[in-house]
């Protein structure tokens, strides 16, 4: 059973963090991921760096530049993972823009995550539909788990069909709006919430996007299975390093 | 129809809409809608008149005479740089602004390199009394300041992308960033034949005026409605498409593409995509991509800021993995040179980019007497203090 699937199918709502590998320092990726498991996090989404990351705000452009002139490569990921199973057991999902997965070689990134133990990925700049006619079979030979975008501009036909071909979880973005904490959810937020709950869709979802503290955290939940935090960890990674994370997630949850 | 664009948004291996589920809504309205409502009449009558009455169409095709008796060819030039705001780059704005306004848009977003974008989407949102936003590179706005100021001029705000390298590439991502956070009223004109489907196409289309008007002015001046060679500057490649574009599926007319060689292709500083360029994803388009071996997006460079883009359309990417354009850089010496050259021959001081396409005289055999079509694409006087600089004028 894949780690994503064993983690949602429990009672406890998820908190999932993301943050830039590479960054603030080039070797931090793995001490991240072990404080962040410590801390009681469900799952970690490992950011792949780009230089030209469209569907992000400032805070994860900055952090994904910082790690990218520390040296941050795809291979250097993969160097730094090779033996993150001997300690790490909760999901461990990468998530990146297409062009790097590309150059890397899509059958050969996918070989190095299985050979890892990474449980699947998020790529925002890959559509479904060519996912599904070019790259699904791939994915699903070496049990990835492929997991999608809706927004609250996404039609209910399309979110039906996302949730026909997605597996592990729906990533709901909360606003329309690139990655970066506002602080506040507003009406608007809930009755969206609200209407994909009311959707009874078969894979579960996590909420990102304008997660910030405990408070929209809370409220996220409240219709949803989970939800990640990405923009307002890195800004508390930047200004108290990454011996208080513990202290980041108390504050969560 | 092996040149164009096919259902899915793809020429042959380029193309498509790599992007964020956030945009899909809006690219999805644009595509159900973009050919039905530019093809009504109803629209083509609009854009036509204000092809027309406002940016000066249809465009003179220049014998250059004095040019074509130094080579022994004929020489012609399409005057692309006499339509109003001194580019082509109005046809498409113009196209796009009718689009909008009948998708029910109320905002406008561009990203601008040099300034002639954004200064071509402030005239028309001008025009229609349409809200304007002009994203543009930290760094661009400090290089280009006249257009900034005449952006300003015509009541468009023009915002700094600080982000990344601070120039046009970053400027597009702010732009796309900014449609992502207001998908509903906002409407997109990118500049060039790139960014995901159906922009590459839809550009295409409306500078494909530019070709049309060629066949009929061949047609007249020559008897025949087509040229041996057609020849354009390629940076996205805007300009270079409404050149192309009915000649495409035309086997007599030999394609010629010419992007900048910066200080020259092994110097590490060029924007000879096609050269240095490998498959890649842009802005929501797979083409051709000058990126680091592990997919980062480099910096390009030309003394002409409207061809350092490091990518390029996927129609053009199409063309030149096809062998059906021939594809040739040309250095900033060469291309400057060229700019005076032009001025001095024929009374026409180009702009930077313009001038690359002209060096291939130099460096290019032409048969006896064919007849070559040069896209004159815009007008110099943005570049004079870069001409001042460089020829201590």
């Amino acid at each position: 059973m894949n780690r994503i699937d064993k983690t949602l199918s429990g009672d406890q709502k998820i908190l999932s963090i993301y943050f830039s590998a590479g960054h603030p320092e080039l070797e931090d990726t793995v001490p991240i991921i072990k404080s962040l498991q410590d801390a009681g996090v469900d799952m970690v989404e490992i950011g792949l760096p780009f230089s030209d990351p469209l569907a992000d705000g400032p805070t994860i452009q900055e952090s994904a530049s910082r790690a990218l002139r520390n040296g941050m490569t795809t291979q250097k990921l993969f160097d730094q993972l090779q033996n993150i199973r001997d300690s790490i057991h909760i999901p461990l999902v990468l998530m990146g823009y297409f062009n790097p997965m590309m150059q890397y070689g899509i059958e050969r990134f996918c070989q190095q995550c299985a050979h890892i133990g990474i449980d699947g990925l998020i790529i925002p700049d890959l559509p479904i539909d060519l996912y599904q006619e070019r790259y699904c079979a791939l994915l699903e030979q070496y049990h990835l788990y492929n997991m999608f975008l809706i927004t609250p501009q996404t039609s209910a036909e399309r979110i039906r069909y996302i949730d026909q071909v997605c597996n592990g979880f729906i990533y709901m973005v909360s606003s329309a709006s690139v990655t970066g904490a506002k602080n506040t959810f507003g009406n608007a937020q809930e009755s969206y919430f609200k209407r994909i709950r009311d959707m009874k869709l078969n894979t579960p979802q996590l909420v990102g996007f304008g997660i910030s503290n405990a408070a929209t955290y809370t409220m996220a939940t409240q219709y949803s299975r989970g939800a990640i935090i990405g923009s307002a960890f890195i800004k508390f990674l930047e200004s108290e390093g990454v011996n208080k994370i513990s202290n980041f997630i108390k504050d969560i949850r | 129809m092996k040149y164009q664009v096919d259902e899915k948004g793809f020429y042959g291996d380029f193309g498509g809409a790599y992007i964020p589920e956030m945009l899909y809504p809006n690219l999805e309205e644009l595509r159900k809608n973009y050919i039905q409502i530019s093809s009504s009449e109803e629209f083509q009558k609009e854009f036509n008149y204000l092809l027309k009455a406002y940016v000066g169409r249809p465009t003179p095709l220049y014998y250059a005479e004095r040019l074509s008796e130094k080579y022994e060819i004929k020489i012609y030039l399409k005057r692309e740089d006499l339509c109003h705001t001194g580019a082509h780059k109005v046809n498409n704005t113009i196209g796009q602004i009718l689009m909008a306004k009948r998708l029910g848009k109320n905002r406008i977003i561009a990203e601008t390199g040099a300034g002639q974008h954004g200064v071509a989407t402030a005239t028309v949102c001008a025009l229609m009394g349409i809200e304007c936003i002009v994203y543009m590179g930290a760094l661009d706005i400090k290089r280009q300041a006249p257009n900034v100021a005449r952006m300003k001029m015509l009541g468009a705000e023009v915002r700094a992308a600080k982000s990344g390298s601070k120039t046009l590439k970053d400027a597009t991502n702010e732009a796309i960033r900014d449609w992502i956070n207001n998908p509903v009223d906002t409407h997109y004109i990118i500049g060039s034949v790139v960014g995901p489907h159906p922009y590459p196409d839809m550009v295409a289309r409306f500078q494909s005026v530019i070709s049309a008007e060629t066949q009929t002015q061949l047609m007249e001046q020559e008897g025949r409605d087509y040229p041996d060679h057609v020849i354009a500057c390629v940076g996205g490649g805007s300009n270079a498409a409404g050149l192309y574009y009915h000649f495409l599926e035309d086997p007599r007319v030999n394609i010629i593409a010419v992007e900048a060689a910066g200080k020259g292709i092994d110097s590490g500083a060029s924007a000879a995509t096609s050269a240095l360029g490998k498959e890649g994803i842009i802005h929501g388009s797979k083409t051709l991509l000058m990126q680091t071996p592990d997919g980062q997006i480099t910096e390009p460079y030309s003394i002409s800021a409207g061809l350092d883009y490091p990518g390029v359309g996927p129609l053009h990417a199409h063309l030149y993995r096809s062998k059906r354009a021939e594809f040739i850089s040309i250095p900033d010496q060469e291309a400057m040179d060229w700019g005076l050259t032009l001025s001095q021959m024929e009374g026409i001081i180009p702009a930077i980019e313009t001038a690359h396409a002209f060096a291939i005289l130099d460096v290019r055999k032409f048969l006896c007497d064919e007849i070559i079509v040069f896209n004159c694409s815009g007008r110099g006087d943005k570049d004079l203090d870069t001409y001042i600089d460089y020829f201590k004028l």
